[in-house]
Formats: structure tokens, sequence, C-alpha cells
């Protein structure tokens, strides 16, 4: 055993403990290394993840066409008559499956209605029911696994396994059926209830695991010891880290939303055939399809550049906040 | 292993139990009377929809209808349709048709899109890669029934090298289209998971240190990045056969197959509610056992898995 000489406060610039005979040596402040940390310019804005995410995205050309496209049909969707002076639902029969003609490029469906208007027109629906349904998921998937994943026990069992009897049922079946039982006055907002009812699981499972991988870290230890409340720490400290998955698959999701809206109108269950969509005139589009394909193809296209445009959005945003990819 | 395959059934029960319930109820007890709609304009008379609400259970509480339909499912007593077909043949016709279908798009989206997905991953921001990426992109956002009726129209129809439809018992080669339509989403899903799972993979320690013992580029990659990169792609394939089951319905009504999508769709169309009910039920479970297997597999090839 050394002898060790303790030596309380205020008695002078020995160190604390000391061994005797023994040299020591003591280096004035100038020159430590600690000058260089005190020198580091920390003047400029921090760098958060949003920031650099921001900082990569805007050199990407995958996420500048993503967002000409959304920002395209966005203006589309809320004034259509800018694009058209036609009225997608004056139809003529003698014009049934005519070609282009002046003031209308796209020509004709079966039904003699401008095509192109149709078109124009058709973009509402789709971008209604795809923000209508995201928001909707949004709301019951994040509180759902946040819920679960930040209390964790018995609460999360529960949950999780209400997500996996609403994930078990194929989301085409579970409209089907229920739309169905609305035969006669659906809406679109029906179509985004029942698509929200069975839609929501994926981004429960998401924010769960998300929850759970962040919920542990230091800054929520520091904020609870603080006394922040849980709630508080949970929608103040963890939520908005936990974030950046979410919105990646959310913005994914809009498109696909888009698609089962189109699917259901095609199948005869979406939309009320007297709203003007692309589901619906690709339904109705079919049936011409051997002796004029291009019918089919404009509502068609129009709807796949949509989707095309919201999941490339997600891609871009997905690659810009990824932390295997962030580079200095 | 014994604790966790245990923990794994049991967790598997509630899941079937809280899905049929969910089943049953959208069928049975949301607004609507079942038997009202059956008798058409003219309806049916007082007596007959007595006998018809007794004979399914249609007069108890909605939990003891419930109750006697699980019963019945346990027994494999699928109960009868209004029209009077077993439901146990309706689903026995319809069942191997679609499941052939499923396993065909599956094997398709399985190995194409682990290939390509695998080449595009080793070779990240090459050409090939951006081909694939910005095919994959197009897949996913064209609708199914689209891509269904270009490739009928284009390969059948004009080009003539597959038929256009299948019949009621169709063979390998009219449901070669069928299976790659209902497989396009998925294959493109699998080539992005694969893609980004090797490409991560590629730059694991465990790569360098395999490389860096001499191993052969080949051994390297066909041992160790593809197997774990295979990971989340398997575990998407375990869930995609339900699926793929339960979203055939698209695709059986473009190519005019006889399969559970079909006969599902008429079935909700004509209120045979006994047939929905026991269809859905039958695609629930084969979606959980499926899920069941791959999760069994996993922890029996993946230890930490089974310890987590």
């Amino acid at each position: 055993m050394p002898d060790i000489i303790h030596t309380g406060p205020g008695r002078g610039p020995e160190p604390v403990a000391t061994r005797r005979h023994q040299e020591h040596f003591f280096a004035e402040m100038d020159e430590t290394g600690l000058g260089a940390v005190d020198a580091v310019d920390d003047s400029g804005a921090p760098s958060s993840l949003w920031s650099e995410a921001w900082h990569k995205l805007r050199r990407r050309p995958l996420f500048w066409v993503a967002a000409a496209i959304i920002a395209l049909v966005v203006v589309v969707a809320a004034f259509p008559s800018l694009f058209t002076s036609q009225n997608p639902r004056f139809c003529e029969l003698s014009n049934s499956l005519g070609g282009s003609a002046a003031g209308h490029p796209f020509g004709f469906d079966k039904q003699g209605c401008d095509i192109y208007s149709r078109v124009i027109y058709g973009a509402r629906p789709s971008v209604i029911v795809g923000v209508l349904t995201t928001l909707a998921v949004l709301i019951i998937g994040t509180v759902m696994g946040a819920v679960a994943g930040f209390f964790g026990g018995w609460f999360d069992t529960i949950l999780s396994r209400i997500t996996d009897i609403f994930f078990a049922i194929p989301l085409t079946l579970a409209a089907i059926v229920i739309m169905q039982m609305f035969s006669q006055n659906r809406t679109s907002l029906t179509v985004v209830a029942v698509l929200a009812s069975f839609g929501w699981t994926q981004i429960a499972r998401i924010t769960r695991g998300s929850v759970m991988s962040v919920k542990n870290n230091d800054y929520v230890t520091a904020a609870k010891s603080l006394g922040v409340s849980r709630i508080s720490a949970l929608t103040k400290h963890i939520l908005p880290n936990a974030a950046a998955p979410i919105i990646v698959y959310a913005t994914v999701a809009l498109g696909t939303f888009i698609v089962a809206e189109a699917t259901l109108s095609f199948l005869g269950i979406g939309l009320p055939p007297n709203v003007v969509s692309w589901g619906g005139d690709i339904s109705i589009a079919q049936q011409s399809l051997r002796t004029r394909p291009e019918v089919l193809f404009y509502p068609a296209g129009a709807l796949a550049i949509t989707v095309l445009g919201f999941i490339m959005m997600g891609d871009a945003v997905r690659d810009a906040l990824d932390p295997k990819v962030r580079t200095r | 292993m014994l604790r966790y395959i245990g923990r794994r059934i049991l967790q598997v029960i509630p899941v079937f139990l809280g899905a049929t319930l969910l089943i049953y109820f959208m069928v049975f007890a949301l607004p609507g009377d079942p038997v009202a709609a059956l008798g058409g304009e003219r309806g049916l008379p007082e007596a007959v929809k007595e006998q018809i609400r007794q004979q399914y259970n249609l007069d108890e509480p909605f939990i003891v209808q419930y109750l006697l339909y699980l019963k019945g499912i346990l027994t494999l007593d699928f109960g009868i349709t209004f029209s009077g077909r077993d439901v146990f043949d309706v689903i026995k016709g319809a069942l191997p048709v679609t499941f052939k279908l499923a396993v065909m798009a599956l094997v398709f989206e399985a190995v194409f899109g682990v290939l390509v997905g695998l080449v595009a991953g080793l070779r990240r921001g090459r050409l090939f890669d951006a081909t694939a990426l910005v095919t994959s992109l197009f897949v996913i956002a064209v609708p199914t029934f689209v891509i269904g009726f270009v490739l009928q129209f284009f390969v059948g129809v004009q080009l003539g090298w597959l038929p256009t439809t299948a019949g009621s018992d169709p063979d390998f080669k009219s449901l070669l289209m069928p299976a790659l339509v209902l497989g396009a989403v998925s294959f493109a899903y699998v080539i992005r998971l694969t893609r980004t799972s090797v490409s991560e993979n590629l730059t694991a320690d465990y790569v360098r240190t395999a490389t860096a013992k001499g191993l052969s580029r080949g051994r390297v990659i066909n041992v160790h990045v593809l197997r774990n990169s295979l990971i989340p792609v398997v575990t998407f394939l375990g869930a995609d056969l339900g699926a793929l089951m339960g979203g055939a319905i698209v695709t059986e009504g473009i190519f005019n197959i006889n399969g559970v999508g079909g006969t599902l769709y008429r079935a909700v169309l004509q209120g045979e509610n006994a047939t929905v009910v026991s269809l859905t039920t039958v695609l629930v479970l084969i979606y959980i056992v499926a899920n069941l297997v791959v999760d069994l597999l996993y922890a029996a090839l993946d230890p930490r898995i089974r310890y987590a």
C-alpha cells in the first residue's frame, strides 16, 4: 500500500492525491491542448439532421424532379380550370373514340367526353384521397406506435397484437367488403376512412421501432432528470428524433394510397361514378382497349406520373436522411 | 429455442382470433341486413327470412354467432352458401388455382428480384443500378391493373406469345403472364430491398475481415454478403405469400381466372356472407402461418433473433 496524502480544498496548488518521493510537473494553462478545444469555431449554425438533409437534397436532381411533379399535380388538382376550358362532363356520343381535334389534344373516350379535361379534373379526387388518407394514417399509426414503443410492457403487447390483427387482413379485401356496404351512398371520405382504417399498421410498426431506439438516448434521460413529464418527453424529445423514417414511409405511402383508390374505383367500389377519377376512367377505357388503347394510357399515365412523384420524393428524402450515407 | 417457438405460437392465437372476429364483425354486424338483400326488389316472405336467420344463427347475439362460426371452422364445417352450396367445396375449388398463381409469382419475384437487386447493390451508382432503380420505381407507380391490361394487350393479343386468359383449369403457360403481373410490384420491392441490404453489408466489418483473410470475391459475396442481406428479403417474401393470395382479386379479374379473388369478389357483391367470411379466414390463416414459418426459420438460423 503506497502512502496517500489526502489534501482538502484550499490547500494550495498541490494535486489532490500524491505519492511520497514522486516528482510532479504542472503545465501552465497555455501549454495544454485545451487551447485548441477553445479555439474551435462554433459560431456557425448548428448542423442538425434536418439541415444537413436539406443541404444534400438540394444537390439531388431526383429531388427536384419529384418536387416539380408534386407541385404540378397539386396546382392541377387545386385549379383544374386553369389548364382546360372544356367541361369534363360534357360528352357527345357522336365524338365516341374520336382522335385528337382542335382543343381536344387527347381525343375522346367511348362516351365522347374530352379525355384531356377528364385527365386534368381527375387529379383532384386522387390527391384528396391520397393526402387525407396519409394524414389519417399518420395520426392513428403514430399514436399507436409511439404509445406502444414508449410505455412498453403490457401496453406494447396489446397494441402490437392489435396492429398484427389489422395487418393480417389484406387491404384490398377489407376495402371491398366494407365499401360494398356503402354501395348506395359512398363519397371520397368513405374511401379515405376505409383505406385509413386498414392502412395504418405499417406506420405504427415503424414508429414503435423508432421510438424504442430513441427513448434510451442520453438527451431523453437528461430531459427526464430535469423534471420533464413523460408526455412532453415523448412529444418534445423522442418523437421529433424518431420522425425521419416515419416521414419517409408516409411520402411513399401517399403514392400507394392513390394507387389503392384507383384500384377500388377500377373495381367499381371506390369513388362514386359521378366523380371524374383516373381509376374510374381506366376502368371504362378497358372496354375500348383493343380498338383504341390510347384512351387507357392517358389516365393511366397521369396516375403513374403522380405516384412516381411521391415515391421519388420519398426515395430522395430517405437517402438524404440516412445516417449511413451522411457525410460531413 | 423451444421457449421461443412456444412464445411465437402463443402470439399467433390472439392474432387469429382477433382477425377472424374483425372479419366476422365487418361482414355480419355492420349496417345492412344480409337477409333482406336476398329477395331483391320484391323481398322475401317473413317466414322464409326467419328460417334463413335461424339457419345462419343470425337470430343469436353477435358474440354467440361468432363463437358458433369459430366452432364450425375448427371442425372444418364452413356452412353452406345462400344458394345451397357447401362453402368448403367453394374453397376447395378456388384455392388451388390461386395458390399456384401466388407461388409462381413468389418464385418469379424471389429469383429475379434477388438477382437484379444483388447486381445493382454490387454496382451501386453505375448504369445497371440506375436502370434497375428507375424500372422498379415505374413498376411500383403503375397500378397492377394497368400493367395487366398492357401486357395482355401487347404480349397476348398483338404478339400472341402467351394465352390472354386462363380457363377453369389453367396450365403453367396460361398462368405465366398473370403470375408476372401479380408479382410485379413485389418484384420491384425485392429489387430495392436486396440492393439496399447488399450495398450496406458490403461495407460491414465482417466483409472486410473476410476479404482480408484472403477469401475470393465470389466467396465473400455468396457466403457473407448475400446470406446476411437476404434476412429482410426473406421476411418480406414470407409476408408476401399471404398478400399475393389476398391481392389476386384484380389480376384474376383481368385474366379471367377462377380463383379465390374472383370468387370472393362475386361473393361480396352477391352478399354471400358465409363464403366471404370463410375465404377471408383461410387467407388470413395462410398469411399467419407463412409469417410464423419464416420467423421460426430465422430463429433457427440466426441466434440474435431468438434471444432478442
